[in-house]
């Protein structure tokens, strides 16, 4: 019988921020640089990272998920600094990613594949049944469990995404643009689901979709050309917007307010 | 558990509704109950005998529990082969696998129905770059879906890595070892040139990509020695027993810029 309380669910965090960046650069392909000088820190609860297309909002994402290693700068997640050419198992260990495209083998039942992943994560064997059931009941689809990945529809599928990156308890979750593909009362219950995990973890959302940030997230994170524009909670934003700034909600006149002075002279997209 | 239980008085209080027994009491005796199985069943046994209120809730849940747990679906029996096969290789590598064994298999016909001494043995001639394609399939972008989340995995990199290499070997030598076998060329002739474009492949595969490497591998090997071959119509001496020492460098070489340069494997660079 193990104990109710581990000494680890006890232990003082020996770290400010879960994420946090100071001057961070990331680089895309050979020259470019997607983050460019960033300082950003991120504890508990939702964070929306907003912004335009080719942003680097991706490729931020990606940093974070340690997949990418910082060009420049430094990055501490959970208090261990990222970068070098260290695998970071531990550490991952402790991450949940949502990728955009998020892939997967279609001959894999729900069940099967979420159970991969686990392993992949390095959950421990006892844990995994378990774990894998809380996952994808907390994502509506306990009764499609057993069912094949090709059989599912789109929006389905982002759930096992979701399901995937919540199936070891993670206290970074980062999730790249997890809204695309579900109706809207899926996206409702998504919203319930990131304030759940809010609480007790440290959720990075990226979105295009103004409105997911206004009702799901506790932070907004705005984000152009690689640097950081605004970081506050969701009615500064909307603050920041007069009458005379374009867009249909509050929020909306603050985004297009705050994102004016760097994109002119830039075409109409 | 050893030693220590809770007292007769406690458990008692506690089954009838705990406002007898001080709060420090009813905490350390809930820690105790949910790690000594024989202090659960004396409370289940107090419960009976002193809570006949506990007793109906408890009945009244299962009453309306009963008919809902029967029409739950039963969970079906996992497929536990699927399963632990799904952590030595991807199902995106099994076409290509399925692929270096029929192709084994021809080259292996084609040599047998040629039998004029002299010539070239197709076996020998396609044994390096067969198990290539594995490795590329094993971790590369354009052929494995999942790779960007295989990649951010704890249990990417090097390990990884060398658990699906291990399982395309695995499939690939049985199959040239009874190519080999039946045209009576030696082992180390093929197996030294074979893994040697293995660990060449992941080597080059942590600085460009797998496929990449995998892509460029099978070019200069295409080039260099399987044109001359069948032109000259008689083995390269890239083939030939004396060119054995070469391969074993190759093949440590490889291995040891693998294990220096294990780290980038876990990054997307390495799943070009």
């Amino acid at each position: 019988m193990t104990p109710a309380v581990s000494a680890a669910d006890i232990a003082p965090t020996a770290y400010a921020w879960q994420i946090q960046a100071t001057g961070l650069k990331v680089r895309v392909g050979r020259k470019r640089m997607a983050v460019d000088g960033l300082d950003l820190s991120l504890g508990t609860g939702v964070h929306g990272l907003l912004g335009p297309n080719g942003a680097g909002k991706t490729t931020l994402i990606r940093a974070l998920a340690t997949v990418l290693r910082p060009a420049g700068g430094t990055l501490e997640l959970l208090g261990t600094s990222v970068g070098g050419m260290g695998e970071h198992r531990a550490l991952r260990r402790r991450i949940g990613y949502l990728p955009q495209e998020f892939g997967y083998y279609k001959r894999f039942t729900v069940r099967e594949f979420v159970e991969y992943m686990a392993w992949l994560k390095e959950v421990p064997k006892a844990d995994i049944p378990a774990a894998v059931q809380r996952a994808v009941e907390r994502v509506g689809l306990a009764d499609r469990a057993d069912e094949r990945m090709k059989a599912l529809s789109g929006g389905m599928v982002r759930r096992v995404g979701i399901a995937q990156a919540i199936v070891n308890d993670p206290s970074i979750l980062l999730l790249d643009e997890p809204t695309v593909g579900l109706d809207p009362a899926q996206r409702l219950r998504f919203r319930e689901l990131l304030q759940q995990l809010g609480t007790d973890t440290c959720v990075v959302v990226s979105t295009h979709l103004v409105e997911d940030v206004a009702a799901a997230c506790t932070d907004v994170v705005l984000f152009a050309e690689g640097r950081l524009v605004f970081q506050g909670a969701p009615d500064e934003l909307a603050a920041a917007g007069g009458p005379g700034h374009v867009g249909d909600s509050p929020l909306e006149r603050g985004y297009s307010a705050l994102l004016q002075d760097p994109e002119q002279g830039r075409g109409n997209w | 558990m050893s030693g220590e239980h809770a007292s007769v008085r406690i458990i008692d209080g506690y089954a009838r509704g705990g406002t007898d027994i001080a709060a420090d009491e009813v905490w350390a005796l809930e820690a105790h109950l949910e790690a000594c199985r024989v202090c659960r069943d004396r409370l289940s046994a107090a419960v009976a005998a002193q809570a006949p209120a506990v007793v109906a809730l408890v009945d009244t849940v299962w009453a309306g529990l009963g008919p809902r747990l029967a029409a739950t679906a039963v969970m079906p029996r996992r497929r536990r082969w699927a399963a632990r096969l799904s952590r030595w290789l991807t199902p995106t590598m099994v076409p290509w696998l399925a692929m270096a064994v029929s192709v084994t298999l021809l080259a292996l016909l084609l040599d047998l129905a040629d039998t004029a001494p002299g010539e070239v043995s197709l076996v020998l001639l396609l044994a390096p770059v067969l198990p290539v394609f594995g490795v590329a399939a094993s971790w590369a972008r354009g052929l494995d879906p999942a790779y960007e989340l295989t990649a951010s995995a704890p249990r990417a990199g090097l390990y990884l890595v060398l658990r699906r290499t291990m399982s395309v070997l695995a499939v690939v030598v049985p199959a040239l070892l009874v190519g080999g076998w039946a045209t009576g060329v030696t082992a180390a002739q093929w197996l030294l040139p074979c893994l040697a474009f293995t660990s060449t492949t992941l080597a080059l595969g942590g600085v460009v990509g797998v496929t990449r490497a995998a892509v460029s591998l099978v070019a200069v090997w295409a080039a260099v020695v399987v044109a001359p071959t069948l032109a000259a119509s008689r083995t390269a001496v890239a083939l030939q027993t004396g060119a054995l020492p070469v391969w074993g460098l190759i093949l440590a070489l490889g291995i040891g810029v693998v294990i220096a340069r294990r780290g980038a494997y876990s990054v997307l660079e390495a799943h070009r």
